[in-house]
C-alpha cells in the first residue's frame, strides 16, 4: 500500500461554555427556536463591537494544557475576510499569527501508540447555520439560524502525522474523550464538531476535504480519498492540489476549487480587540485541570488492578469512568471492571444508549447478587437487558422473572429425576463417555429452568452417579 | 448661534417645548440641508416631560443632534448611504446612552460624507450640506451635518466622529468648536465603523464650554469597547481656567508647509496672543509628518474594506427587487448601495491587504504609524501642548474638488497625524478670511483634554473670534 498522508483540522465547538465568544448570549439554543439566542454582536450589526470572553480564553487554554502545546506569551486575533450568507460581519474573528498555543502532542492507541504532533491551536468564532429547504443544489432559498453565530471554536491542527483513516478515526475519539474530561465540550450537540482533512498518497499533491461534520464521516471521506487518488495515478493523471467537499450522504469527495483558485483571505489584526497575554493564566489554570484520560487509565490499572483492556475501555468515556469508580468502591474491582466493560457497555452499544441509561446503584445490587450466589451470570444478563429494555429494579426483575438460584434440596430432587429417567444417558457415563454427563447437566438445568448453579449440579451428579 | 447656557436660559423663560418648536421651525425653513432625519416628535414629547416634571442632568432638555453613524434606538441611522437607508438599529450607541442619562432631547440625525469617508459632506446620498458662512461652500467634512448645524444655530451641541479629521475639519470650515479625544476616551460601541483603530465620537459646541460640558458626558470606561480606557473621570469644565501662564507650546513648522497665507497668518497671531498671557513658544520637529497622509489612508481603506464588508442587505438595509445566488445578489446591492468614493475606498483597502501586498503596504504603514506616536512623544517632552492650522485652508466650493480625490486627501494633512498617534486635539475659530472661519488647532499628549480645553479656552476668551 501506498504511504498515506493525513493531517486534520479539527473544530470542536466549545458548548459547555455559558455565554458565545464575543457576547454574553447563552450558548443554550439547542432546543430553541431559530434566531432567540442573539444580540447586536453575534448578528453583526453596524456599531456592534466583540468582547472577548475571558472563561472561553480559559477553556482554550485548557485545551492546548491537555495537548501539551506550548502557550503563547502574547496571542492577538485576525479578521479573516470573506463573504457567505452565513458569516454576519462578512469577516470571521479568528486568529493567525500568535495563537493561544502551538507544538502539542496527542498519542493515539492503535495496534501500536503512535505519537502525532498539533501544529497550533487557536480560538475562532462560528459563522450562522444555514438551513436549505430540501438539498442545497435544489434548494429555493435559504434561511440563516444565527443561534450558532459567535460560539467559541478551537481548531487543532495537526502535522501530517496520520497514517490511515483509521489513525484519524482514533485520533477524534481521543481528543473527543480529552474534551470530554475537560468539561468544555459536549460531543452530541449538533454542530460540535467539524473537520477539514489534508489527505495525499506519496508522491503525489493534497486535496483538502472541507466541513466533514461526523466521527465516521472522516473516516469514510478518507477512504473515498485513498481510492480516488490511486485510481488517479493508477491512470496516470497528475493529482491536483484542491479544495474537496465530502457529500456525507452519497459519501463521496467534489471538487470545490483548485489552488489556482484558493481564496485570499486578507487576514490583518482585528482592532476592535487589543492583544493579551496568554500564558500569564497558565498556572492558576493547570492547578484545574483534572485527570486526563492517560492519567486515569494508568490509575485504574494501579489502585484496581483491573487489566489494560479494561482499564482502556472504562476511560475511554469520562462518565463510564466515574461510573466504574462509584461501582468499584462497593463490589470486587475485578468483577466490576468484566461485568461495566464487557457486559454492560456491550448492551448499552447494542441499544444506542450512552452509560446515563443506567444507575451506578443498579449495578451494584446486581453485582452484590452475583456474589452472594444469589443469581446466575445468565441471570445477571437478563436482569441487565430488562433494566434497559422495560425499566424497574434489580430486585423486583429477579423476583418477576424468578431468577433467584434455586436451592440444593431443588436441585438434589432434580438431579434424582434426571438419573432415574435417563438409564443410558446413565451407562454411557460409567462406559467412559463423558458428554453423557453434559447431557444430564443439561436435564437438570431444565428442570430448575436454569436457576441451578451449573457447578453445583455438576457436583452433586458425580456424587450421585 | 446659540449655546448652551443661553440656550437654558431662554428655556427657563418660555418653555423646553417652545424652545425645541423653534428650532424645528428653523430646520425647516434652512437652506443647509444639515439633516437627514429629524425626530420632531419624539423631542418635541421629550421637551414637554421636561416642562412638566423639570429638567434634570448636566444636558437637562438640551437639544442635540446626532452624526448619523452613530446607533440611535428607533431612529432610522443612514450613515449617510443608500445601502442603509430604512435601517433603524434596535440598541444606542454608549454616548446615546449617556446623553438620555444626562437628559439631552436628541431632535435629529445630522448629514455626513456617506461612511465618514470625505472632508466635504459632499459624498452624502442624501445631497450635500451647505456652509451657512456661505451656502456656495462646504461645510467640511465628515461630519459636516453636524458642524453647519451648531454654526447655523439650529442646535447648540452636537455630536460627530473623527477619523482623519472628521469633527476638527468642519469645525474649521463653520466657525465653530470641535474635539477628537483620545483614542480610548469614549467608546465606540453603537458608532459605525469607518477605520476602528482611528476613530473618535467627538463634541461640537458654539464654545468651549459646551465641547467641555459635552465631553463630561460622553467620556469614560465602557466594558463593550474593549479598546476604551480606564480612565479617572474627572469635569472637563472644572478645567476650563484663564490661564495659560508657563504653558510651553510647540509650534511643528511642518504643519505650516502649504498652508494658504490667511490661514498661517491667524493661527500665527493666535499664537502670539497666548504668548502675551504668558505661555512660551518654540518650535518643534515630528519628523515623519510627510508619510503621515500615506499611511493614514492605507490604514483606514484597508480597515474599511473590511468594516463594510458586513452590508450584504441579508439582515438589514438596501434589498434589490429580485434576489438571484446569494453571489450576484451581494454584487448587485453592493454595487447599486455604495457610492464612488466608499467603493474608491472599499476597492483600494481590499488591494493593500491582498496577499503580496500586504507588507509592502499594511505593514509598512502601521509601522510608520509607530513613527508619528513617537514623533508626538518626543515633541511632548519639550512641551505641552502643539499649536498648528485646522485646515490649510478656508472652506472651498462645493464642486470644487469633489471630482479630484486626491487635493481632497491632501486637504487632511494636519489633522490625520493625531488619529495615528491617538492624541486628542481640538480646533478653535481664530478668525476669518474673506468672510470665511478659519481654525487653529490645539494638540497634546494622551488623556491631556483637560489641558487642551484650558488652552482653547483661554484663547476664545481674549481672541474675541465670532
Amino acid at each position: 500500500m501506498k504511504d498515506v498522508i493525513i493531517g486534520l483540522e479539527v473544530h470542536v465547538q466549545l458548548n459547555k461554555l455559558n455565554s458565545k465568544l464575543f457576547c454574553g448570549c447563552s450558548t443554550k439554543y439547542h432546543d430553541s427556536g431559530p434566531n432567540t439566542h442573539t444580540c447586536p454582536v453575534c448578528l453583526g450589526l453596524p456599531g456592534a463591537l466583540p468582547v472577548l470572553n475571558r472563561t472561553a480564553v480559559e477553556a482554550a487554554i485548557k485545551v492546548a494544557l491537555a495537548l501539551n502545546c506550548e502557550i503563547a506569551e502574547q496571542t492577538l486575533f485576525y479578521r479573516k475576510n470573506y463573504y457567505y450568507p452565513d458569516l454576519p460581519k462578512g469577516f470571521q474573528i479568528s486568529q493567525y499569527d500568535y495563537p493561544i498555543a502551538i507544538n502539542g502532542n496527542l498519542v493515539i492507541e492503535g495496534d501500536s501508540e503512535r505519537n502525532i504532533r498539533i501544529r497550533r491551536v487557536h480560538m475562532e468564532e462560528d459563522p450562522a447555520r444555514l438551513v436549505h429547504k430540501g438539498p442545497i443544489e435544489k434548494s429555493k432559498y435559504s434561511l440563516i439560524d444565527y443561534n450558532r453565530s459567535g460560539m467559541s471554536l478551537l481548531e487543532v491542527v495537526t502535522e501530517p502525522d496520520l497514517r490511515s483513516p483509521k489513525e484519524a478515526r482514533q485520533f477524534l475519539n481521543k481528543l473527543r474523550n480529552i474534551l470530554e474530561y475537560l468539561d468544555v465540550f459536549d460531543g452530541y450537540l449538533e454542530g460540535a464538531i467539524r473537520v477539514d482533512a489534508n489527505i495525499s498518497l506519496a508522491g503525489g499533491a493534497r486535496a483538502e476535504v472541507k466541513n466533514i461534520s461526523s466521527y465516521k464521516g472522516v473516516e469514510k471521506a478518507l477512504s473515498f480519498e485513498i481510492v480516488r487518488q490511486k485510481n488517479l495515478m493508477r491512470r496516470g493523471i497528475k493529482v491536483v492540489q484542491e479544495t474537496r467537499h465530502y457529500d456525507e450522504a452519497r459519501g463521496v469527495t467534489i471538487s470545490l476549487r483548485t489552488k489556482e483558485e484558493e481564496k485570499d483571505y486578507r487576514y490583518f489584526p482585528e482592532p476592535d480587540l487589543v492583544p493579551f497575554k496568554a500564558k500569564d493564566g497558565v498556572p492558576k489554570i493547570k492547578e484545574t485541570l483534572p485527570e486526563l484520560p492517560d492519567a486515569k487509565r494508568r490509575r485504574f490499572v494501579e489502585q484496581y488492578n483491573i487489566s489494560e483492556h479494561h482499564a482502556k475501555v472504562l476511560t475511554s468515556e469520562l462518565k463510564l469512568a466515574n461510573f466504574f469508580e462509584n461501582v468499584a468502591g462497593k463490589v470486587d474491582t475485578n468483577q466490576a471492571a468484566t461485568w461495566i466493560a464487557d457486559v454492560l457497555k456491550g448492551e448499552l452499544n447494542y441499544r444506542g444508549l450512552g452509560i446515563d441509561a443506567f444507575s451506578p446503584e443498579h449495578a451494584i445490587q446486581i453485582l452484590r447478587m452475583l456474589e452472594k450466589k444469589d443469581i446466575t451470570e445468565k441471570g445477571a444478563v437478563q436482569v441487565i437487558r430488562t433494566l434497559l429494555d422495560e425499566g424497574g429494579t434489580p430486585a423486583e426483575i429477579v423476583k418477576q422473572k424468578g431468577l433467584i438460584k434455586v436451592g440444593t434440596d431443588v436441585i438434589a430432587r432434580a438431579v434424582e429425576e434426571a438419573i432415574k429417567e435417563n438409564p443410558t444417558a446413565v451407562q454411557d457415563y460409567h462406559a467412559g463417555r463423558n458428554e453423557a454427563l453434559h447431557f444430564l447437566v443439561g436435564q437438570v438445568m431444565k428442570k430448575t429452568s436454569g436457576k441451578a448453579d451449573p457447578d453445583a449440579v455438576n457436583k452433586l451428579l458425580r456424587e450421585k452417579l | 448661534m446659540m449655546n448652551v447656557s443661553e440656550m437654558k436660559r431662554r428655556m427657563e423663560e418660555t418653555s423646553a417645548e417652545e424652545m425645541i418648536q423653534s428650532l424645528f421651525d428653523k430646520i425647516e425653513r434652512s437652506k443647509l440641508n444639515a439633516f437627514i432625519t429629524l425626530t420632531k416628535e419624539q423631542a418635541l414629547e421629550e421637551a414637554r416631560k421636561a416642562d412638566k416634571n423639570g429638567a434634570s442632568g448636566l444636558l437637562g432638555a438640551v437639544p442635540i443632534a446626532i452624526k448619523d453613524n452613530i446607533s440611535t434606538k428607533g431612529i432610522q441611522t443612514t450613515c449617510a448611504s443608500k445601502i442603509l437607508k430604512g435601517y433603524v438599529p434596535p440598541y444606542d450607541a454608549h454616548v446615546i446612552e449617556r446623553l438620555k442619562a444626562e437628559g439631552a432631547i436628541i431632535i435629529g440625525k445630522t448629514n455626513m460624507d456617506e461612511f465618514a469617508m470625505g472632508s466635504s459632506t459632499e459624498t452624502s446620498f442624501f445631497g450635500p450640506t451647505r456652509n451657512p458662512h456661505d451656502l456656495n461652500r462646504v461645510p467640511g467634512g465628515s461630519s459636516g451635518g453636524s458642524a453647519a448645524a451648531v454654526a447655523g444655530g439650529e442646535v447648540p451641541i452636537a455630536l460627530g466622529s473623527d477619523t482623519g479629521g472628521s469633527v476638527r475639519c468642519p469645525a474649521s470650515f463653520c466657525g465653530v468648536v470641535g474635539l477628537k479625544p483620545t483614542y480610548g476616551m469614549v467608546s465606540r460601541y453603537g458608532l459605525i465603523s469607518y477605520a476602528n483603530s482611528l476613530e473618535q465620537i467627538g463634541p461640537f459646541g458654539c464654545n468651549v464650554e459646551d465641547v467641555a460640558l459635552l465631553l463630561d458626558v460622553i467620556a469614560g470606561h465602557d466594558p463593550r469597547d474593549s479598546t476604551s480606557h480606564v480612565v479617572k473621570k474627572k469635569r472637563y469644565v472644572d478645567e476650563l481656567k484663564d490661564d495659560v501662564s508657563g504653558l510651553k507650546i510647540g509650534v511643528p513648522k511642518e504643519y505650516f508647509e502649504g498652508v494658504d497665507k490667511d490661514v498661517e497668518k491667524a493661527v500665527r497671531d493666535g499664537i502670539t496672543l497666548l504668548e502675551g498671557l504668558g505661555a512660551s513658544c518654540s518650535e518643534v520637529k515630528l519628523p515623519h509628518t510627510k508619510y503621515a497622509l500615506a499611511s493614514y489612508y492605507i490604514i483606514a481603506m484597508s480597515e474599511a474594506s473590511s468594516n463594510l464588508a458586513r452590508f450584504d442587505g441579508v439582515r438589514y438595509g438596501l434589498r434589490l427587487e429580485k434576489d438571484k445566488d446569494w453571489h450576484t445578489t451581494f454584487s448587485e446591492i453592493r454595487a447599486e448601495g455604495f457610492g464612488e468614493e466608499v467603493k474608491r475606498r472599499i476597492l483600494l483597502g481590499t488591494y493593500a491587504l491582498s496577499a503580496g501586498y500586504y507588507g509592502r503596504y499594511y505593514l509598512k504603514a502601521l509601522k510608520v504609524r509607530t513613527l508619528i506616536k513617537q514623533d508626538f512623544e518626543n515633541a511632548f517632552k519639550k512641551v505641552d501642548v502643539l499649536i498648528t492650522p485646522t485646515m490649510p485652508c478656508a472652506a472651498f466650493k462645493i464642486g470644487e474638488k469633489i471630482d479630484d480625490p486626491l487635493s481632497l486627501y491632501l486637504a487632511d494633512v494636519n489633522t490625520v497625524p493625531m488619529n495615528l498617534a491617538g492624541v486628542p486635539s481640538i480646533s478653535v475659530p481664530c478668525g476669518f478670511a474673506n468672510g470665511l472661519p478659519m481654525g487653529m488647532q490645539i494638540v497634546g499628549g494622551h488623556f491631556d483634554e483637560g489641558l487642551i480645553l484650558r488652552v482653547a479656552h483661554t484663547f476664545e476668551k481674549h481672541a474675541g473670534v465670532a
